[in-house]
């Protein structure tokens, strides 16, 4: 029996977990890396405990320092969550040999299915249908490159030991060849310390279907029905549901039975997910088995009513599992949405930065999966509060929205509406495109694949113009705020700090700059008094009222309110309207980005040097490679931003560096000029 | 505190006709303005433009805070004085708010003659760094001129305010810890190299702007080198070798942007602004003033009407309101900050003089800057004024007022003639600023009165050779004069030569006030010693 349980996790996972373990009665222990002191798991849980720094590697991933909390918190069992440590063999060996229960499968398992090509291997032997491919064990450049040219294009190259899109990179021709497996060995040796890949056919349309299954200790199997993970870019899921749609039942029995078989083919106990790909005649050929907890759980406990973390605890205890297979309850439609920090105009490249505001969609529930008979349950899953920052050293997923409805459409306009009302201030999010994911007709019409959002792209992530009331708000707050930031101080204000604009003799005017996307804004703005403006835009004069009421920004416009939620941070502005986000660059007010970038070089965010690509002394042009960083397990190469030569590194392979750092000494022989 | 009550109606006759006739002067000082604010015009603007380069008020835009005002003196400068028209002489100059700190700008304007610089263009840069200093506010000099408009050169070279005067202020400024911030956003030929050269920092731009004591064409002249500006005096020149310059900007927006970070170095700290009584407006909107005060100086009205569309909250506490009432004296506030004014209502009797020189001496002790509202004819002249002393009454007023060491400001609101321009600080009695009003008159007497006493010379000359004059030609003879005096009197012509720090609209003067009061407190008030009183 768990009486203390430790989670060796953190953000929204960690909270989970704690949760329903307090509805256990189990007493919790977080740790936590010196990045994360303030984070809400820590203060949800019983006790907490420091592990380490920021670096994933000296805090989650410290196996030893987790052990030993473990013994001194007098914790009996050790929830990893996922990521981190929930799939690392050694962890759970070594957890064994402390005495601690470690909540999830014996380290064999883990083993036998962390090792992508082996576990195909297995499953091969076991009949379970498999993607043509390589997954030998030999990695020298000869062989894999020959395997490439067996297996066929298009095909795709992984990591072996990895997962979660890491290390993998599609390869459509002979050319490519040499150099994807170049940078998907490097991603795969600092992701997961193992270098090795495994080759595929590349299946042009699949869908991810997943099948969620339960085995205890006594050999009991029994699968949670199945999800739909298709929706994805960059090749990690960003939409979820449960069931997955347009299955024949026997299709659906066929592959839960085929999980079932890889669970028992290495004796697993606990929760497990076995992936395969589907393709349109509905065949399905088995991709890899997750031996944790998936981030996706919750629509699953959402159509079964089921807490499979309780589930997990269970039958880490030793219990049976509680329900055989044909009471497996099933009920209505469940889609998650996974709120990320990242850029959809740009790549979707990961954000970092604080979490300047945050406002929760309204009908939340605080209890997960309660729901009755007609009554729609919405639920978040989140681990940020405001103020939380979004760093480079970990995932960044920020939270999981995840809708119930007993029908899908119904289920997928919910997720839309509280998508729609969820507001997230300070870092750029993946919001509007969710939103639009699932309000999308194709996606109605679950006509869904793994390419999806590649296919829809001019859609879900639209050129769509902010309208004139939002533009003019926009330039009306940008007018207004030099006074009215002031009014807000305690001290005197002077005569200097309430005329703005002001001119002896000449109309108080000012020019508002601002860029959407890649439009740029220009307004006229004259003042009538502080709350009072006229906006000069496109040759059209407009009066606008403006005001600030319950922390809105509110205008007035040709007889028409509206109000906004405005947070500016850095140099870009953010106006959320009641449907989206719309965020504006402000000209900077230090040197601007083309006059700098001529002797500049800097990463695009915080991230990690992983290798300088030229030696100090190089001629180099403009538009060559200089070095490679790594964010958000992502690499990005910069090149140089104009002729000359280079001659010195300010970093070298390892080094952090924010997007303030430069990175390198240019001489673009400018003297000479 | 008492508030001051109106008796104005603004539905009646009376007021609707002031109000016609003063809009029509306001407006035609707005039409005059914005067109001395296009500078040089439309072709040498687009020139300029064309050139990457930024236009003056541009410039001072991105220069100063968002929402920072700007305080703009003399607009006016060489209106109608030279046969080339020189818009503001030039040079634009003003107070505005830069990283938080009101700062003295000084911004040549090379679409007006390339920035050179005419007599009074010279004064006016002068008029710049006096405010300045007697304020001490820090310099912005944002260089790009030709220098000396070498056709004047005898009136812009040689003499004491002259040309090298400018660089004595520097010099002096910077000694006095005022600092002298210089960026070089064109040429500086010759003495105007050493505005930069002299200024605490200064920042060029990458091929945009060039210092050197002899430019290319006299290089080449005395030497036969020949030379570009760039390879002579650029910016790589002088940040990387010479040393002249101390920043190295790659567009003008950028040199800006480090005058700015200049600025926020500085460690300048104000003394604190008082943060009571909280600022409020006047009771009666400002913009009544025009329907309220008569163009026609020989009008007779109640100042406090102006007051009280001018101080916080319309409360004035009066000061001797019984007593010599032709001068109306008390306290009140603008924006916030305790002010004396003294204001004209009606010509200055010895009661009215001394009561003024009581209220200067109660400011002075108090360190209350006075704000000097003139309407004023002069002084009460005859046998029973002379008898009572109204020379040594007046003088008390003028010694008060010569000596007061609290800022002053002076706005004439109406006439300022004779004695009484003295007593009401004129700008000979040094007021940190003075502005006039668009229907306000300057000079030593009335037209009229001057013709008046030139005539009876005339005619007792004449009288003393047994000489008629008659009527038609005594008139004849006066009508010149009259004319000239009208002229020269018009407050655009006094403006044009720096007799004032500009011409502002009556409903502008709270503000116009209000901020000037603001930026003089940057130099701390001094104690007063007065002269010898004669009792």
């Amino acid at each position: 029996m768990i009486r203390k349980l430790l989670i060796a996790n953190r953000g929204e996972i960690a909270c989970r977990i704690i949760r329903t373990a307090h509805s256990m009665g189990i007493i919790t222990v977080a740790i936590y890396s010196e990045a994360d002191r303030n984070s809400r798991f820590v203060e949800l849980a019983d006790e907490a405990w420091c592990v380490g720094e920021a670096e994933p590697a000296s805090s989650y991933l410290n196996q030893a320092r987790i052990i030993e909390v473990a013994k001194s918190s007098g914790a009996q069992a050790i929830h990893p969550g996922y990521g981190f440590l929930a799939e690392n063999a050694s962890f759970a060996a070594a957890c064994e040999q402390a005495g601690i229960l470690f909540v999830g499968p014996t380290a064999r398992a883990i083993e036998a299915m962390g090792l992508k090509s082996e576990a195909k291997q297995l499953m091969f032997e076991a009949g379970v249908p498999l993607v043509p491919g390589y997954h030998g064990a030999s990695q020298d450049n000869e062989t894999l490159e020959k395997a490439c040219k067996d297996v066929g294009f298009p095909l795709l190259i992984k990591a072996s030991a990895g997962g979660g899109g890491k290390g993998m990179r599609i390869v459509t021709s002979q050319e490519e060849v040499s150099n994807a497996l170049a940078s998907a060995k490097r991603e795969a040796l600092s992701a997961f310390g193992n270098s090795n890949l495994l080759i595929e056919r590349y299946i042009a349309e699949p869908r991810h279907v997943e099948v969620q299954i339960f085995c205890d200790q006594q050999g009991n199997g029994v699968y949670l029905h199945d999800r739909d993970c298709s929706v994805q870019r960059r090749h990690q899921k960003v939409v979820e549901e449960a069931p997955a749609p347009n299955l024949s039942d026997l299709t659906r029995k066929k592959m839960g039975e085929a999980a079932l078989k890889c669970a028992h083919a290495i004796n697993y106990s606990g929760a497990g997910t076995i992936e395969f790909l589907v393709d349109a005649q509905e065949n399905f050929f088995f991709m890899e088995m997750n031996t944790r907890l998936q981030v996706e759980h919750p629509v699953t406990e959402m159509i079964t009513g089921l807490d499979l973390v309780e589930w997990q605890l269970r039958v880490a205890s030793g219990e049976n599992l509680p329900l055989t297979q044909e009471q497996i309850p099933q009920k209505g439609h469940a889609i998650e949405a996974r709120v990320c920090a990242e850029d959809i105009y740009n790549q979707f490249l990961p954000d970092t930065g604080n979490i300047h505001f945050i406002k929760l969609p309204s009908g939340l529930e605080e209890k997960p999966s309660a729901h009755g008979e007609n009554t729609p349950c919405l639920r978040l899953d989140s681990g940020v509060v405001e103020g939380d920052n979004i760093s480079i050293f970990y995932d960044p997923m920020i939270a999981k929205l995840i809708a119930w409805h007993p029908t899908r459409t119904g289920a997928s306009l919910k997720l839309a509406k509280a998508l729609g009302e969820y507001k997230l201030g300070g870092i750029k999010t993946n919001i509007s495109l969710l939103k639009n994911i699932v309000s999308h007709p194709a996606f109605l019409n679950a006509n869904i694949s793994t390419h999806f959002i590649d296919h829809h792209k001019s859609t879900l992530i639209p050129h769509c113009q902010p309208d004139l009331h939002l533009l003019l708000s926009a330039a009306a707050y940008l007018a207004n705020k030099a006074i009215t930031t002031k009014k807000h101080l305690d001290h005197a204000i002077t005569p200097w700090d309430r005329l703005p604009y002001w001119r002896l003799n000449l109309p108080p005017k000012t020019t508002i700059n601002c860029k959407y996307e890649s439009d740029e804004f220009e307004f006229s703005v004259s003042y009538i008094d502080e709350t009072r403006l006229l906006v000069e835009f496109q040759s059209t004069i407009y009066q606008v009222l403006c005001g600030s009421h319950h922390e809105m920004f509110r205008t007035e416009i040709n007889g028409q309110s509206k109000s906004y939620n405005v947070f500016e941070y850095n140099e870009i502005l953010s106006l959320f309207d009641q449907e989206r986000q719309f965020n504006f660059t402000l000209p900077t007010l230090h040197l601007r980005a083309d006059e700098q970038d001529r002797h500049s070089l800097r990463a695009p965010m915080n991230a990690k040097v992983t290798a300088l690509l030229v030696e100090p002394g190089a001629s180099i042009s403009k538009g060559d490679p200089i070095l490679v960083v790594e964010a958000m397990k992502m690499e990005h190469t910069l090149t140089s931003p104009s002729d000359g030569v280079l001659i010195e590194f300010f970093c070298k392979p390892g080094d952090l560096v924010t997007p303030e750092n430069e990175l390198v000494d240019l001489d673009i022989g400018e003297a000479a000029q | 505190m008492p508030t001051l009550k109106t008796k104005i109606n603004p539905h009646s006759d009376v007021f609707i006709s002031r109000k016609s006739s003063m809009d029509h002067l306001v407006s035609e000082l707005d039409h005059l303005i914005s067109e001395i604010a296009q500078g040089g015009g439309e072709v040498a603007c687009q020139r300029h433009l064309a050139r990457g380069k930024l236009l003056p008020r541009e410039r001072i835009h991105q220069l100063l805070d968002p929402g920072s005002p700007f305080l703009e003196i003399a607009q006016l400068a060489a209106h109608g004085v030279y046969d080339d028209n020189l818009p503001a002489a030039g040079v634009i100059a003003g107070i505005g708010r830069v990283a938080g700190v009101e700062c003295m700008i000084v911004a040549n304007d090379s679409t007006v003659k390339g920035g050179t610089y005419y007599p009074l263009t010279v004064k006016k840069h002068i008029r710049a760094q006096t405010i300045a200093e007697e304020n001490r506010l820090p310099c912005i000099y944002l260089v790009d001129s030709g220098g000396a408009n070498l056709p004047q050169q005898d009136e812009v070279f040689p003499d004491h305010e002259h040309f090298g005067h400018i660089f004595f202020r520097q010099a002096n400024m910077s000694a006095q810890g005022i600092p002298q911030i210089a960026v070089v956003l064109g040429l500086c030929t010759a003495g105007g190299a050493y505005v930069p050269a002299m200024a605490d920092e200064s920042i060029m731009v990458r091929q945009q702007s060039a210092i050197f004591l002899a430019g290319p064409p006299l290089v080449k002249a005395a030497t036969g080198e020949e030379v570009t500006a760039e390879a002579l005096g650029g910016a790589d020149v002088h940040c990387r070798q010479s040393g002249v310059a101390d920043h190295y900007a790659e567009t003008e927006s950028h040199a800006l942007q480090i005058a700015r970070e200049c600025v926020r170095h500085l460690n300048w700290k104000r003394p604190e602004f008082p943060s009571h009584p909280p600022a409020r407006p006047p009771l009666y909107s400002p913009d009544e003033l025009n329907g309220i005060v008569p163009t026609d100086l020989k009008t007779p009205y109640d100042v406090r009407e102006v007051i009280a569309r001018i101080v916080d909250g319309s409360e004035f506490n009066e000061f001797k309101q019984l007593f010599g009432t032709t001068l109306v004296c008390g306290f009140a506030h603008i924006y916030g900050q305790p002010v004396g004014i003294v204001a004209n209502n009606g010509i200055l009797f010895s009661e009215s003089a001394q009561k003024g020189a009581h209220f200067i001496e109660l400011c002075c002790q108090r360190k209350i800057p006075l704000v000097f509202l003139q309407n004023i004819t002069g002084f009460m002249v005859g046998k029973i004024y002379e008898e009572g002393g109204i020379a040594k009454h007046g003088a008390k007023m003028v010694t008060a007022v010569a000596c007061a060491k609290v800022p002053k400001f002076t706005v004439v609101i109406g006439g300022s003639f004779g004695a009484g321009n003295y007593g009401m600080c004129g700008r000979a009695y040094r007021p940190r600023f003075m502005w006039m009003w668009p229907n306000a008159r300057i000079a030593v007497m009335g037209g009229e009165q001057a013709a008046g006493v030139l005539a009876q010379v005339k005619k007792d000359n004449l009288a003393r050779k047994g000489e008629s004059w008659s009527p038609d030609d005594e008139s004849a003879f006066k009508q010149p004069v009259i004319d000239q005096f009208e002229a020269q009197s018009h407050p655009y012509y006094a403006s044009a030569r720096l007799w004032d720090d500009g011409i502002i609209k009556p409903r502008d003067t709270r503000d116009v006030l209000g901020l000037a009061i603001c930026a003089s407190l940057n130099a701390p008030i001094e104690d007063s010693r007065f002269g010898v009183f004669r009792m």
